[in-house]
């Protein structure tokens, strides 16, 4: 056998000894959008958590003598029509957004996986029950569907994200309960409920992790939908509420100052197109990343 | 075909129970008694009654939702609070206007979505390809609402080429009104050009590696003749079903648009019964747009079984 025979069977111990997460994470790293993406995600969570030390001033400081004035080296991205620094409200609205990514991503896993994993596994009335009622919602455009339900739950930031959850629900339970489907005839799921596990400790322990690739990489693209669709129902008036400051709700302001003081629908709009041009990105990554045909 | 026709409507009615269940309980999210909460600001003991009336909030919650049901069904989708008219009678207004938006959106969706997948797929790895790329990103990461503001900026603050808000029946001058539409148009069918885009690129780089592309290619047709009657023919039809289903994306971002650009159309008229607590309204254009999105999603389904000799057995 050659060297460069024996090298390759090397290579290909290494690759197969080497965890399944690792290897993701080697490939997610390999992509230069995903890791600008993970960048981006990094110092907007950054900014979120320490905005009372970095934001260079109070976000709800108003000043009559500063109302709506250009970026300056005072306050590098202007002032809006209270007298309050943009830059500082960009900082502390980056935890409204990030919050209600994270919140409403959270909320429509906790109720989508396990309705996904019962409908996928059981099959049977308890499936067809549950796949109409997904049916249901799906055909409620996923922000009309947010905006009904934070209409009726009322406007503030926490209705708001509970009202997107709900709406990204239905996603979850269609995607696990596909994946359920076409795992459960694998034959580690068969042996081992030929071992006698119960059902529950099946669909936990032996598909539930085996279906989780696919569930983060929707959970990543489903952060940036609600990201929008938090700062659309702030942009409306229906989440976070003023003085608190969000980017949806600064780019409502914006639009009635668009002739003297532009700059007001500049940055607001720009930190939600990065965070989510972001998420997107590590999104497209990790599917690829993931996507065991591109070994 | 009669057959896959007769059970796709037969699992319509469950989906449409549920739908109706959803959009009725609604109402009971509201906090407290929703007649007092429905009344708003008004205390009249007369109009509280009315409303009490009106959704026989006096009755057990089975017999609310089978009247409920019983009122949809003849076509009676409740009065709107604070102006009197009928929600039936304001849907039937507003939808025109957002129909003529959106069918701009989709001609605009089309007209880029498609030949940039094309070209994306026939010259992958090129720049063309990361070009077309970076453009489906931007197309899906843009705030729409955002976009629509800064359009306003550029085309009618700076340049003063187009009005700012504002419509015009198309009956009553096509120009203004197309003046006053294509912003608007333009910024729906941008995030949908995104989608469109990458759809077809996946369609196309599939069919481009299939064997009669391979055989044409080896008679000797020409690359032009390959891609525009081989292979775009038969990848642009999953393509087309899909992007009719995109009503949903076009609705939702006709909220925030119409919302920017004062469009007097359905989105509009969603927020505006927000504001005014009008949830008569705000029911029924939720269930007005679920109804749209299942007729849409059957005729999709039917379409794509006529056009697929391969399903139609």
């Amino acid at each position: 056998m050659t060297d460069a025979a024996l090298g390759a069977i090397k290579l290909a111990n290494a690759d197969e000894l080497e965890s399944p997460a690792r290897r993701a994470l080697r490939r997610l790293f390999k992509r230069k959008g995903a890791v600008v993406g993970l960048v981006v995600i990094a110092v907007f969570i950054l900014l979120a958590v320490f905005a009372p030390l970095i934001s260079p001033y109070e976000p709800t400081a108003t000043s009559w003598s500063l109302v709506r004035k250009p970026p300056s080296t005072l306050h590098w991205f202007g002032t809006d029509d209270l007298g309050r620094d943009i830059l500082a409200r960009i900082i502390y609205g980056a935890r409204a957004s990030l919050l209600a990514g994270a919140i409403s991503v959270g909320i429509a896993l906790s109720i989508g996986v396990p309705l996904g994993l019962l409908s996928g596994y059981r099959g049977g009335w308890i499936d067809a029950l549950i796949s109409r009622m997904t049916d249901a919602m799906l055909a409620c455009p996923f922000l009309i569907l947010a905006i009904a339900l934070a209409a009726f739950l009322g406007p503030s930031l926490g209705n708001a994200m509970i009202a997107i959850g709900i709406s990204a629900t239905p996603i979850f339970v269609r995607l696990t309960r596909g994946q359920v489907m076409s795992v459960k005839v694998e034959d580690y799921v068969e042996a081992a409920r030929a071992m006698g596990n119960p059902r529950w400790r099946i669909a936990l322990f032996h598909i539930l992790p085996n279906i989780m690739p696919a569930l983060l990489v929707q959970a990543t693209l489903s952060a940036a939908a609600a990201i929008i669709a938090e700062a659309a129902l702030s942009f409306l008036g229906l989440g976070q509420q003023p003085p608190a400051p969000s980017w949806g709700s600064m780019l409502n302001a914006a639009q009635r100052f668009l002739t003297n003081a532009p700059w007001m629908a500049v940055w607001p709009g720009l930190a939600i197109f990065l965070v989510v041009l972001s998420f997107n990105l590590v999104g497209d990554g990790l599917r690829d990343a993931l996507d065991p045909r591109e070994r | 075909m009669l057959n896959f026709l007769g059970q796709r409507i037969l699992q319509l009615i469950p989906t449409l129970f549920f739908v109706s269940l959803l959009i009725f309980s609604l109402q009971h999210l509201l906090p407290g008694d929703p007649a007092l909460v429905m009344a708003g600001e008004e205390r009249d003991p007369a109009v509280i009654e009315q409303i009490r009336q009106q959704y026989k909030l006096d009755q057990p919650i089975p017999i609310q939702y089978a009247y409920w049901v019983k009122g949809v069904l003849s076509g009676d989708l409740g009065e709107s609070l604070r102006i009197k008219v009928p929600v039936l009678q304001l849907i039937a207004q507003k939808l025109p206007v957002t129909m003529q938006v959106a069918s701009m959106a989709i001609v605009i969706a089309f007209l880029i979505g498609i030949p940039a997948g094309i070209i994306s797929a026939v010259k992958k790895g090129t720049a063309w390809d990361y070009g077309a790329n970076l453009f489906a990103l931007w197309g899906i990461s843009t705030p729409n609402f955002w976009l629509g503001i800064m359009l306003i900026f550029l085309f009618s603050v700076e340049l003063g080429w187009l009005p700012a808000s504002g419509y015009v029946p198309l009956s009553e001058n096509w120009r203004a009104s197309l003046a006053s539409t294509i912003m608007p148009a333009f910024v729906l069918g941008n995030a949908i050009a995104a989608i469109l885009m990458r759809h077809t690129r996946n369609a196309m780089l599939q069919v481009l590696e299939s064997d009669y592309v391979r055989t044409a290619r080896a008679k000797g047709l020409s690359e032009r003749s390959v891609i525009l009657k081989h292979a775009m023919r038969n990848a642009l039809t999953p393509v087309i079903t899909l992007g009719a289903l995109e009503l949903g994306t076009l609705l939702s971002g006709a909220v925030l648009t119409e919302q920017i650009f004062s469009i007097p159309g359905f989105g509009k008229l969603i927020v505006d019964a927000v504001f005014n607590r009008d949830y008569a309204v705000v029911q029924g254009v939720v269930l007005t747009t679920a109804t749209i999105y299942i007729t849409l999603n059957l005729i999709a389904d039917i379409a794509y079984v006529l056009v697929n000799p391969r399903l139609r057995a």
